[in-house]
């Protein structure tokens, strides 16, 4: 396997992770927050829904999922152009509207169906093209780096 | 309206410029030699000791709030297809300071992708 074929793979391997972590963590955080209810905003309410939050396993769920999404976002972006990367993860619109169709059986309208197709697509051109196109920069392994 | 505008304006600055900050950090730091839990550890740790990662973090969070302003002064079906626009200057970032070859097949991609994403927010 030559190195942009291995770095194609590893970059799309990523951002699938990438895409299914911030879908599932939106969904389990949307989830966990519906059944805490609605927050009343007064210092009993806010003190009552933090230790409803805490004691929610979906939410530790959410957030272990939405870490996920950060570590591979990091990753991928080590790995491949942003240019690159930024209109995959929009990938993450038409999962959302696969899920909502197949799982809870939501009507979807021709003009959203259209909006998934453009973005899969887009996706589809983006991803043909080279996933990195700047030069590999030694990695500072051994001392933190400042800002200049 | 003029205020939703600049907020915008905000949002689409900080998210694309702390993103661009990030991800030349991330080049800066190298990514994990193989996809192992070892090595992605040893790539976090590098990670989080580099100057242009904690750049982007404020950022991040300053488009984060204004995205929350932005939303509670506008429907989202204004909110969300106007910040894809972010595609657009995020990439025009990408091309100019991160140097990236960005052929006519993925602006075609990016501008479609865009679209796409305003549409699915209409609804």
């Amino acid at each position: 396997m030559d190195h942009e074929h291995r770095l194609r793979v590893k970059t799309l391997l990523m951002i699938c992770v990438m895409v299914l972590c911030a879908t599932t963590g939106d969904l389990m955080l949307k989830r966990g927050m519906t059944r805490i209810g609605a927050v009343q905003l007064t210092p009993g309410g806010v003190s009552h829904a933090f230790v409803l939050i805490v004691a929610s396993g979906t939410i530790w769920l959410a957030i272990l999922f939405l870490l996920g999404f950060l570590v591979s976002n990091m990753t991928v972006l080590s790995l491949a152009d942003y240019s690159y990367v930024m209109p995959a993860s929009a990938f993450g619109y038409a999962v959302v509207t696969f899920m909502g169709v197949a799982i809870l059986g939501e009507k979807v309208t021709p003009r959203r169906w259209l909006g998934v197709a453009l973005i899969c697509i887009g996706v589809f051109l983006v991803g043909r093209t080279a996933p990195r196109t700047t030069a590999v920069i030694a990695p500072e392994s051994a001392q933190p780096e400042a800002v200049p | 309206m003029i205020r939703a505008i600049l907020m915008l304006g905000v949002l689409i600055a900080s998210v694309s410029i702390g993103e661009i900050a990030i991800t030349h950090g991330m080049k800066r730091v190298g990514g994990p030699r193989h996809l192992r839990l070892r090595d992605i550890f040893a790539f976090l740790w590098r990670a989080l000791r580099n100057g242009w990662f904690w750049t982007g973090v404020p950022l991040m969070a300053v488009s984060f709030y204004a995205l929350l302003v932005l939303l509670s002064w506008q429907p989202l079906s204004f909110v969300i297809p106007a910040s894809a626009l972010t595609y657009v200057s995020g990439t025009l970032g990408a091309k100019y300071f991160l140097r990236e070859e960005v052929s006519a097949a993925r602006w075609i991609g990016i501008l479609l992708v865009c679209a796409g994403v305003a549409l699915v927010t209409l609804g």
